[in-house]
C-alpha cells in the first residue's frame, strides 16, 4: 500500500492508473472470487483524477491514491449500500461514515463495497444473500467471515487496503483464513456512525491490508473521538506507524496454554508456537497466563450479540427504507384487502432476512423476553464482566496475549452451512476480544502443508494498539508469511500486482 | 435439554415480527433448542456479586448543548421509502386499525 501510495506523492504514477489497475485486477478476479457486491468504476477513477488534477493539495495525504475497498455495511453517501442483505438490496445512504470521510480526507479512492455474511452475521460469508465470497487460496473453501469480501480483495491484489467490521472477529478470521493483517481496534477507537449496526456493545470498524504497517497508517486515519458516535472514546489518537521499530527485547507475551490445546488444528498450533519462537528470538519473554472464563465466551457473545441484534434489526421493517413485501389478497378470507402493518412487517423481514440473520432475532427476542431475561441476558452480562477481569488481570504481568486466530484453517464452502453451532465455534478465540473492549490483530504466521494461511493473534490493552502493532511488527520483519501469495495470482499480469 | 414446542417458536417469530413457514418452525425449533442447551453451561458459573456489563466505555465524551445544528435534508431522507408523501414528509404504510 505505501508503495503505491509513495508512488502517487512523487508523481511516478498517475492516482488514475493505480486506480485503473485496481480495477483491472477485480475486474480479472472477481467473477470467480465475489469479493465485491459493487464496483464504483466511475466514481473511483472521477476521484482519481482529482487527485491527479490537485496534485498539491493532496500529495501530502497519509493515503494519496490508495484504492481502498470497503465492506457492504459501511455507508457510502449515494452508493448502495446492503449489508449483503435483500432487504437492503436497492437501499442508497443519505449520508457517508465517518470512516468514508476520513479516508477521503486522507486522500483515499474508494473502489467498491464489499460481499460479507448478512449483516455482519457469520464467519464464512455463506451468508450473503447475494452468494458466497471464494477464498483466493483455494477456490472451494471459505474465505471466512463477516468480512470475507475484504479480505479476498486485498489478498487477491484487488486493493492494497479494505475495512471491514469486527463484532465476533468479523476482520480478524478471514484476515487470518486469507493470509493478510487484519486490525479490530480498541472498542470506541473508530467512529461507528454509519456502521449498520449489528451488536452496539460489539462492533468496531477496523482495516484489512497486507502489512501491519499498512495497517498502522490506515489506524492512523480512522482513528478519533467522533461527536456523532456516543460510545467513540476521547482518547488521544497517538501515531502508530511512529512505534513500529521492531524492538521487542523485555517485552512480556502471555500464553493461555490451557485453552489453545483444545481443538486446534495441529498444523496451527505448530504454526503459532513457531511464531512465538521468533519473537523470543527477538528478545520477548512468554508467560504462560490462565483465562479461567474464556471457555464461557462463545455462550456469552450469541446471547448478547444476537439479543444487541434484535433491537437493531427491529428498524428494517419496510416502512422507511429497504425492501417492503407487496401486499397479497387472501381469497379465503371474508377482507380481501386485509393487509394491516403487523402482517407487512412480518412479511418484508421473512422475506428479506436469510435465515441465519432470523435465527439469531429468534434467539435475541427470546433470551431478552419476560422470564427468561435474567437467566440468560443478564447472566451473560456478568460472565462478560469476569472475562473482561480475566483480562485486565493478565495484562498487570504481561503486555500482550498471543493466541491461534482460527482453530483451523479455512474449510470448505458448505461444509458446516446446516450445523450453525459448529459454525459458532469458529470464533472461540476471537469473541473475548469483542467482548472486553480490547484491541486484537491477526498476522500470517504460516501456511497448511495445502497452502492455507495461518493467523497469529495478539491481543493488547485497551487503547495500546502501539503496543499491540509493535510486537506484530517486530514479528513480521523476521518472517516471510506477509509476502506469500496464493497460486491463483501467480498467473496475473505482474503489472495489477505493483503496489 | 432446552425444547421448544411450535407454540414457543410462533410466539418468539410474533414479537420479532417475522412471519415463518412450517418448515422453518420446525428448524428453528430444533436449532434453537440446540443452541440454548449449549448456553446452558453458564449457569454453572459462579455470578453472585458480579456486576454486569452493558457496555465497555470507560470514558464518556461529553453531552453537547441542546441546540439545533444543520441535519440531514427531508428529502433526502426519505429518498429510500418504499411509499411516501414526499411534499408532506409522511411514510405511508397499511391501515393500522381496523
Amino acid at each position: 500500500m505505501r508503495a503505491c501510495r509513495d508512488a502517487v506523492r512523487t508523481g511516478d504514477r498517475s492516482a488514475v492508473s493505480v486506480c485503473e489497475a485496481a480495477l483491472a485486477s477485480i475486474a480479472a478476479h472477481d467473477p470467480l472470487l465475489h469479493a465485491f457486491n459493487t464496483v464504483t468504476a466511475e466514481r473511483a477513477l472521477e476521484r482519481a483524477a482529482a487527485l491527479d488534477r490537485d496534485r498539491d493539495r493532496w500529495r501530502d495525504r497519509p493515503l494519496t491514491g490508495v484504492p481502498v475497498a470497503l465492506k457492504d455495511n459501511i455507508s457510502t453517501r449515494g452508493v448502495r449500500t446492503t449489508a449483503s442483505s435483500k432487504i437492503l438490496e436497492s437501499f442508497v445512504p443519505p449520508y457517508d461514515a465517518a470512516v468514508v470521510e476520513k479516508l477521503e480526507g486522507a486522500g483515499a479512492v474508494i473502489v467498491g463495497k464489499t460481499n460479507c455474511d448478512e449483516f455482519a452475521m457469520g464467519s464464512s460469508t455463506e451468508n450473503s444473500a447475494f452468494g458466497p465470497a471464494r477464498n483466493p487460496w483455494a477456490i472451494d473453501r471459505i474465505p471466512g467471515g463477516s468480512s470475507g469480501g475484504s479480505a479476498v480483495a486485498v489478498a487477491a491484489g484487488m486493493a492494497p487496503l479494505a475495512l471491514g467490521s469486527d463484532t465476533g472477529g468479523s476482520i480478524r478470521q478471514p484476515a487470518a483464513l486469507c493470509g493478510i493483517v487484519g486490525l479490530k481496534p480498541t472498542y470506541g477507537r473508530v467512529s461507528r456512525y454509519g456502521l449498520l449496526a449489528f451488536a452496539s456493545s460489539l462492533d468496531q470498524i477496523g482495516p484489512l491490508a497486507r502489512t501491519v504497517g499498512d495497517a498502522a497508517i490506515a489506524l492512523n486515519v480512522i482513528a478519533g473521538l467522533d461527536p456523532a458516535d456516543a460510545t467513540s472514546a476521547p482518547a488521544p489518537v497517538p501515531d502508530f506507524s511512529i512505534g513500529l521499530t521492531g524492538d521487542v527485547r523485555g517485552a512480556r507475551i502471555g500464553v493461555p496454554r490451557a485453552l489453545i490445546e483444545n481443538g486446534v488444528d495441529p498444523q496451527v498450533a505448530e504454526a503459532v508456537t513457531a511464531a512465538l519462537d521468533v519473537l523470543v528470538g527477538r528478545g520477548a519473554t512468554l508467560v504462560e497466563i490462565d483465562l479461567p472464563h474464556a471457555g464461557a465466551a462463545i455462550p456469552v457473545y450469541y446471547l448478547i450479540a444476537t439479543a444487541e441484534a434484535s433491537s437493531n434489526l427491529a428498524r428494517y421493517d419496510g416502512v422507511r427504507y429497504g425492501y417492503r413485501a407487496a401486499p397479497e389478497t387472501r381469497k379465503e378470507s371474508a377482507d380481501q384487502d386485509r393487509e394491516d402493518l403487523r402482517t407487512m412487517y412480518a412479511r418484508t423481514r421473512a422475506r428479506g432476512f436469510g435465515a441465519e440473520v432470523k435465527r439469531r432475532i429468534m434467539l435475541g427476542t427470546y433470551v431478552l423476553s419476560a422470564g427468561y431475561y435474567d437467566a440468560y441476558y443478564l447472566k451473560a452480562q456478568q460472565v462478560r464482566t469476569l472475562i473482561r477481569g480475566d483480562y485486565e488481570r493478565a495484562f498487570g504481568g504481561v503486555d500482550v496475549v498471543a493466541m491461534p486466530t482460527s482453530p483451523t484453517p479455512a474449510f470448505k464452502i458448505g461444509e458446516r452451512s446446516s450445523d450453525p453451532l459448529q459454525m459458532y465455534l469458529a470464533d472461540v478465540f476471537t469473541v473475548s476480544a469483542n467482548l472486553a473492549g480490547l484491541p486484537a490483530v491477526s498476522i500470517p504466521c504460516g501456511l497448511t502443508a495445502d497452502r492455507l494461511p495461518i493467523g497469529l493473534q495478539l491481543t493488547g490493552p485497551a487503547f495500546d494498539e502501539a503496543t499491540l502493532l509493535r510486537v506484530a511488527d517486530a514479528y513480521e520483519r523476521d518472517t516471510s508469511w506477509w509476502s506469500e501469495r496464493p497460486e491463483l495470482l501467480k498467473t496475473a499480469n505482474p503489472e495489477i500486482l505493483k503496489s | 435439554m432446552v425444547s421448544f414446542s411450535r407454540a414457543d417458536v410462533e410466539a418468539i417469530a410474533a414479537l420479532a415480527q417475522l412471519e415463518l413457514d412450517d418448515a422453518e418452525i420446525d428448524l428453528f425449533g430444533r436449532q434453537l433448542a440446540e443452541i440454548l442447551t449449549y448456553v446452558e453451561q453458564l449457569q454453572r458459573i459462579d455470578t453472585a456479586g458480579v456486576a454486569p456489563t452493558a457496555s465497555v466505555v470507560s470514558a464518556h465524551a461529553a453531552d453537547r448543548d441542546d441546540v439545533v445544528r444543520p441535519s440531514l435534508d427531508r428529502a433526502e431522507a426519505m429518498a429510500n421509502a418504499p411509499d411516501a408523501a414526499r411534499q408532506v414528509g409522511l411514510f405511508r404504510v397499511p391501515r393500522v386499525i381496523g
